[in-house]
């Protein structure tokens, strides 16, 4: 066994990482030891980051949350594991953590080489461009000759150099090792532009000494879905965290919110409502937990509208627009198959 | 008319005081600052140069700053917000640590300390069971007072401990655990028997080849893999041991030079003496050979201290990284050279004190090679 797994971690290292097979239920074990172990990123504001009490807060913190709302009717039972960027992956493959929500992006690459399967799109991000209002440029399509900041060795700079390339378009790259240096040279007036994912955008407008003075552009140049992942092998605990984003999505569809979530179940006629507060059809029951699942989730941590815009959206610092994140019938491209 | 003047006879007048320019702050001013034309020049620029450095620096961090408030809007004045370190104070000290269990953390903080002054203060005896207490019954006592989990202690995970008390602990267990077991190696480095010799040189050689950043990425990252499935261990435990063993090389390799600097006349009295070899090195080696490698040693502790925050690539959450995530929080975004400053401040507090010991223990333990 032991040797086995020696020769296992010597493929791994000499490949990268590998599926490393893992036994037992995950649903099972978080319902017996009682709370739900999620990776979170160490810092990104808006999507993780601790607040004045030390609570961990965020857009990928909610979904953490809903998932222990699904399983347990209590939205407190999550313990956080931050993780860096090098070591996400490893901490789920070893069962450090039960779920990775940690604004990870869904590739053809991470979904079938690592042995991890993605759960869901819990923000569409992309990379934008933010400009000083004073350069009264309006589409990205002006930038022609721009200095444009950037962060050294992400995968920005090569989405940039495409871009440009592809609209024929010239440009000088003015890298920084960091995002606070990125910022003052923004600021300083180094470069026309900053570009970097849109959700770092605006915090990183918010760093700037007048973050009404910048603007982003509307133009996205690469498609960076972020969510949850989770354990290849394991499919119940796999639609838990899938289903509890789709709770959170239709319940912003059909106008649940953590406010009139009582008054809706009390009152509702709509068959529909009533299927998703558990009050008719399949319940909890294919999930393998209580009826009441998504009715925890949007009393306790709310619909998908709401957590956008406590945590990223007007509600705040961040202000970030729904763009891509809006419904799909809002001309968004948030979509969940119907509970039914 | 004048005055005659009173006439001495020759070696008998009374003496005059010294002329006002060669005494006190005027003379020293005139001997050390402007004693010729380019000195009083590089006196003037220095000053000069002094004022515009420290005096925008007062201005941020002093007169322009705000102290009190909850929120960024109480940072209106342009200077610096201590309203953001302030308001986040009890994390930076305590991480995650529960409000009502942090008298857990203070009091370990509390026995750590009484214990180091038990052997620290040279007036107080046992040292020798002070030394035994910190090396053993501490760390026990710490384990489960800040893990707790029995004794109806509430359990705190390590994923909840941070800041401050994290990079102490850190340290410590650092700093603790590696001085025995570097003594050891360095012994085993100079020792006759061919096979502890060659393991000594090549853990020393091992895991001084390698940096920290790879060896905690190699506790947090690797090692959980190479583990069958359903062994786990804590991730601040596997940080703490990599730590723990990428110090004692360079202890060892401190105290072996301590060892060389230590002449053969004494090994061979001590052998005269009839000791054994273990007597030999406690009473009369060790003793002279520690005392010439304080300040290596103390170098090496204030680096370790230092190196603690490394761990903030591997996800603990010690003061620097708990300062970093705080500067994440969208409600503070934009603080990071008040949140830095303050790590900076911390973590000078900390080195400063240990260099003075050091000095206070080598000015005490100087007792022979005075020149």
């Amino acid at each position: 066994m032991k040797i086995k797994n020696l020769i296992a971690s010597g493929a791994l290292l000499a490949v990268g990482t590998l599926p490393v097979a893992h036994a037992g239920a995950t649903l099972d074990a978080v319902k017996s030891k009682g709370f739900v172990q999620c990776g979170v990123s160490t810092g990104l504001p808006g999507f993780s980051a601790t607040n004045d009490k030390g609570e961990w807060t965020g857009l990928d913190v909610d979904v953490c949350r809903a998932v222990a709302a699904a399983v347990f009717g209590d939205a407190s039972k999550v313990k956080y594991t931050p993780l860096t960027a090098k070591e996400r992956f490893t901490a789920l493959q070893s069962g450090e953590i039960d779920m990775l929500s940690r604004n990870t992006t869904w590739t053809l690459t991470r979904d079938t080489n690592l042995g991890l399967n993605f759960a869901g799109v819990n923000y569409y991000d992309g990379q934008g461009f933010m400009v000083h209002k004073s350069l009264g440029v309006k589409s990205a399509k002006e930038l022609d000759g721009a200095a444009i900041c950037i962060q050294a060795g992400t995968t920005t700079e090569l989405n940039l150099a495409d871009y440009f390339r592809s609209n024929g378009m010239k440009y000088e790259a003015i890298t920084y090792d960091t995002s606070d240096e990125t910022v003052k040279g923004f600021e300083a007036g180094r470069c026309d532009v900053l570009t970097s994912d849109q959700s770092q955008l605006y915090a990183l407008r918010i760093k700037l000494k007048d973050p009404k003075g910048a603007m982003v552009l509307p133009e996205v140049i690469s498609k960076e879905p972020l969510g949850p992942v989770v354990r290849n092998g394991d499919e119940d605990w796999l639609k838990v965290v899938r289903w509890s984003l789709f709770a959170m999505v239709n319940a912003e569809e059909m106008g649940v919110t953590s406010k009139n979530v009582d008054e809706v179940k009390k009152t509702t006629k709509d068959p529909g409502k009533q299927r998703l507060l558990g009050l008719s059809g399949i319940g909890g029951k294919g999930l393998k937990v209580g009826d009441d699942w998504a009715y925890s989730i949007i009393k306790q941590v709310g619909n998908y509208g709401e957590a956008f815009e406590r945590n990223v959206g007007m509600d705040s610092p961040l202000k970030i627009a729904r763009g891509l994140n809006a419904l799909w019938s809002k001309g968004g491209i948030q979509y969940a198959p119907p509970i039914r | 008319m004048a005055e005659t003047a009173t006439v001495y006879e020759p070696g008998t007048h009374p003496d005059l005081p010294p002329p006002a320019t060669e005494v006190g702050v005027i003379g020293w001013l005139r001997q050390n600052l402007f004693s010729n034309w380019w000195n009083s020049l590089l006196t003037v620029v220095g000053l000069y140069l002094a004022w515009a450095a420290f005096a925008p620096l007062i201005q941020w961090a002093i007169l322009d700053a705000d102290w009190v408030g909850d929120t960024r809007d109480a940072c209106s004045s342009g200077g610096a917000c201590w309203v953001f370190v302030n308001v986040r104070i009890n994390q930076f000290m305590y991480g995650f640590y529960p409000l009502e269990e942090q008298w857990r953390v203070n009091l370990t903080g509390i026995i750590f300390a009484l214990s180091l002054a038990w052997l620290m203060v040279p007036r107080i005896p046992g040292k020798r069971y002070g030394a035994l207490f910190v090396l053993i019954v501490f760390p026990i006592i710490a384990y489960y007072l800040l893990g707790g989990g029995s004794f109806g202690l509430p359990e705190v995970e390590t994923t909840r401990w941070g800041g401050l008390m994290l990079t102490l602990i850190l340290a410590t267990a650092g700093i603790v655990a590696a001085f025995p077991l570097g003594i050891l190696l360095a012994l085993g480095r100079r020792s006759q028997m061919p096979i502890v010799r060659a393991l000594s040189i090549a853990y020393i050689e091992l895991w001084r080849g390698v940096p920290l950043i790879t060896v905690l990425f190699m506790s947090s990252v690797m090692l959980p893999l190479f583990l069958p499935e359903g062994v786990y261990f804590d991730k601040l435990l596997r940080a703490l041991i990599g730590i723990f063993m990428f110090q004692a090389a360079y202890i060892a390799e401190v105290v072996r030079g301590g060892l060389q600097a230590i002449p053969k006349g004494q090994y061979e009295a001590a052998d005269a003496l009839g000791l054994s070899y273990w007597k030999k090195m406690r009473l009369v080696i060790l003793p002279q050979a520690l005392k010439l490698v304080i300040p290596g040693i103390v170098n090496t502790f204030n680096e370790l201290f230092k190196d603690t925050t490394l761990v903030l690539i591997i996800g603990l959450m010690d003061l620097l990284a708990i300062i970093k995530t705080s500067l994440e929080d969208p409600n503070w975004l934009g603080y990071s050279i008040e949140g830095y400053v303050f790590a900076g401040v911390v973590f000078w507090i900390f080195c400063f004190g240990m260099s003075r010991y050091s000095m206070a223990i080598e000015r005490k333990l100087h007792t022979g090679h005075k020149r």
